[in-house]
């Protein structure tokens, strides 16, 4: 076992002279292999803690909402239905909802707009708004600023910042303006009683799916949207968009594979030349494909740790500035906010799987080619 | 201690280039002295050299290595017997550009895995004596020829060979460097090794090391003394 152990260092040593000896050639691989694993990587990271971001933010989301329906549209709940879906058995809590959409014509962006329940830890009073931090930041908002906001009528309506919203919730609330509920019935022309949508809180959450088809049966105009839904709504958005990039990452991936193949898969005459001196002066084949085994792993490894370390640093530390407005938030208003470090074994298996062992592997067969070949012809020359 | 009886061997078989270099050679070769293969160019002497120091197979005939068959041999064990049994100096040297000179030397000894320390001891011990100890770190090329030769031969006895296997080692050397190999030679003949070299200089062949010279012609034995 030792003697075995001190033939893998010999083996090791002389892998990495033998790649310093070829210092140009294989930086330059390095370099090349280390940015395709930091731009997959980094956009596998940032997609993987958006989801989980989302479906952080969404865990005190209400179990239920219904909207109402009419012509294929949403339209406002009438006053009685938050009555009618209280009866309803399995229904814990029914809160109406006032939310709507406030074009700036100056910045050019969609606000959310949302009344919250009054007395909540969001509640605002007449005459105030609470902000999200990217609205606040492009328009330069501090507490108790004044902004003014052009009401339905064309009325200018001046109100005074209460609150900047959390920069922990800031994936949902970059563009949210919370305002009451009576300055948002007056500003956007809303009838009293009505409301934009209902959100349930529902006694057991297993029972989501029996109380959605309940709700449908007592209100047939009505769309029950689930949580779960909202958070597989969030999902399939970032796999797509993740798919869109690694799209077009695709390009680069399959030239990097080629050269990466061609380079693995030819060998140098100088290459060649050594294999041959190394069988001739003793050295077995298995000896000779462990080496160059080694110096494949060696490279592969090396660019797959820097590679994965700076993506991760990418996402975590500089809040991903590559694929910011690919893949981040959903307005013209992206939301800026620092994600929580999580790394995820099944990717990172993935990603190792498909840049690694393909490098590592691809090498062997040259090589093998190589060391077969009769010593001799070392001894003529004619390597 | 070797034995060839038969031995023909042929390159490009079966194609029409095909070339037999050796054309039934039956020879012993007895332990503890120097023999030279000596001929022309094409004789046949490299070839010869590659068959007796296992490095090739023979087409047809066999080889014996110590009253043992080795003409069979799988690849691998073939590999094993030339690393215990020979030691090679190469004509044109071939030592690894870019590692210095003690890397080169101890390289035959990595694949056995033995210790680090009495490796370097070894291979520090033969650069001394050998008179290349300031060199140890050079770069080999950038070492003279001389230099370089002593390198290989040093290397060639790094895992203590019976057998030391030198193919044109004065081809590439000048009459002062060419004597002082045959001296080095005379060392190690006189350390009890099996020296077999192939030559068409004289001053090897004449060479008071020499105790045989085996002369070659396409391929056949046409002189032994």
């Amino acid at each position: 076992m030792r003697i075995w152990i001190e033939k893998q260092k010999y083996l090791i040593d002389f892998t990495i002279s033998s790649l310093a000896r070829r210092k140009v050639k294989n930086v330059g691989l390095l370099c090349l292999y280390t940015l395709i694993v930091f731009l997959l990587a980094s956009v596998m990271l940032f997609t993987q803690a958006l989801r989980r971001e989302a479906a952080a933010s969404l865990a005190g989301a209400p179990d239920v909402i219904v909207q109402r329906m009419v012509a294929g549209r949403h339209d406002l709940i009438p006053p009685d239905y938050i009555g009618k879906l209280g009866g309803l058995r399995g229904v814990r809590k029914t809160e109406g909802r006032l939310w709507g959409y406030y074009y700036d014509p100056f910045l050019r962006a969609n606000y959310t707009v949302m009344a919250p329940p009054s007395g909540g830890e969001d509640g605002v009073s007449t005459g105030q708004v609470a902000v999200g931090q990217e609205v606040a930041r492009r328009i330069g908002l501090t507490r108790n600023a004044k902004i003014a906001l052009t009401a339905y009528s064309g009325e200018t309506v001046w109100f005074t910042v209460a609150k900047l919203l959390t920069r922990e919730s800031e994936l949902l609330t970059a563009d949210l303006v919370l305002m009451s509920e009576e300055d948002f019935r007056s500003f956007f022309g809303y009838p009293a009683g009505q409301y934009t949508d209902i959100a349930l809180t529902v006694t057991n959450p297993q029972e989501v799916h029996n109380l959605a088809g309940k709700i449908a049966n007592r209100l047939p105009d009505s769309r029950v949207i689930l949580r779960e839904e909202i958070l597989r709504t969030y999902e399939s958005i970032f796999n797509w968009r993740e798919g869109v990039v690694l799209m077009l990452l695709s390009g680069a991936v399959i030239a990097f594979a080629i050269f990466a193949l061609e380079k693995a898969s030819g060998l140098s005459s100088d290459e060649k030349r050594e294999i041959g001196i190394l069988k001739a002066i003793g050295w077995e084949t298995g000896d000779v494909i462990k080496m160059k085994f080694w110096e494949g792993c060696l490279i592969s490894l090396t660019a797959f740790l820097l590679g994965y370390t700076a993506a991760y640093l990418h996402v975590f530390r500089f809040a991903a500035a590559l694929f910011e407005p690919v893949l981040k938030g959903w307005s013209t208003l992206y939301p800026d906010f620092e994600l929580v470090p999580t790394l995820d074994g099944f990717e990172l298996a993935t990603l190792f799987f498909f840049t690694v062992f393909p490098y590592a592997l691809a090498t062997i067969v040259p090589i093998w080619r190589a060391a077969v070949t009769d010593p001799d012809s070392v001894m003529r020359g004619s390597l | 201690m070797i034995e060839l009886s038969g031995v023909r061997k042929a390159f490009n078989q079966g194609r029409p280039n095909e070339f037999w270099a050796l054309n039934g050679i039956d020879l012993n070769i007895a332990p503890q002295q120097a023999t030279v293969f000596f001929g022309p160019s094409g004789s046949g002497k490299t070839t010869l050299l590659t068959v007796v120091g296992c490095l090739a197979r023979p087409t047809v005939g066999r080889v014996r290595l110590k009253d043992r068959d080795i003409s069979g041999l799988p690849e691998r064990f073939l590999t094993g017997l030339r690393r215990r049994t020979f030691g090679f100096i190469f004509q044109q040297f071939n030592l690894i550009r870019g590692l210095s000179a003690i890397e080169n030397i101890m390289l035959p000894a990595y694949p056995l895995g033995g210790d680090w320390r009495e490796l370097k001891e070894r291979a520090e011990f033969l650069l001394d004596s050998l008179r290349l100890s300031h060199r140890r770190t050079a770069r080999v090329e950038w070492l003279s020829g001389g230099e370089q030769q002593r390198v290989a031969i040093a290397r060639a006895l790094i895992n203590d060979p019976e057998v030391l296997i030198a193919d044109e080692p004065t081809a590439n050397l000048d009459t002062a460097l060419s004597m002082e190999f045959l001296g080095i030679l005379e060392t190690l003949a006189g350390q009890g090794r099996s020296i077999l070299l192939t030559s068409h200089d004289p001053l090897v062949v004449e060479s008071a090391v020499v105790r045989r010279v085996v002369t070659l012609r396409d391929g056949q034995i046409v002189g032994d003394r």
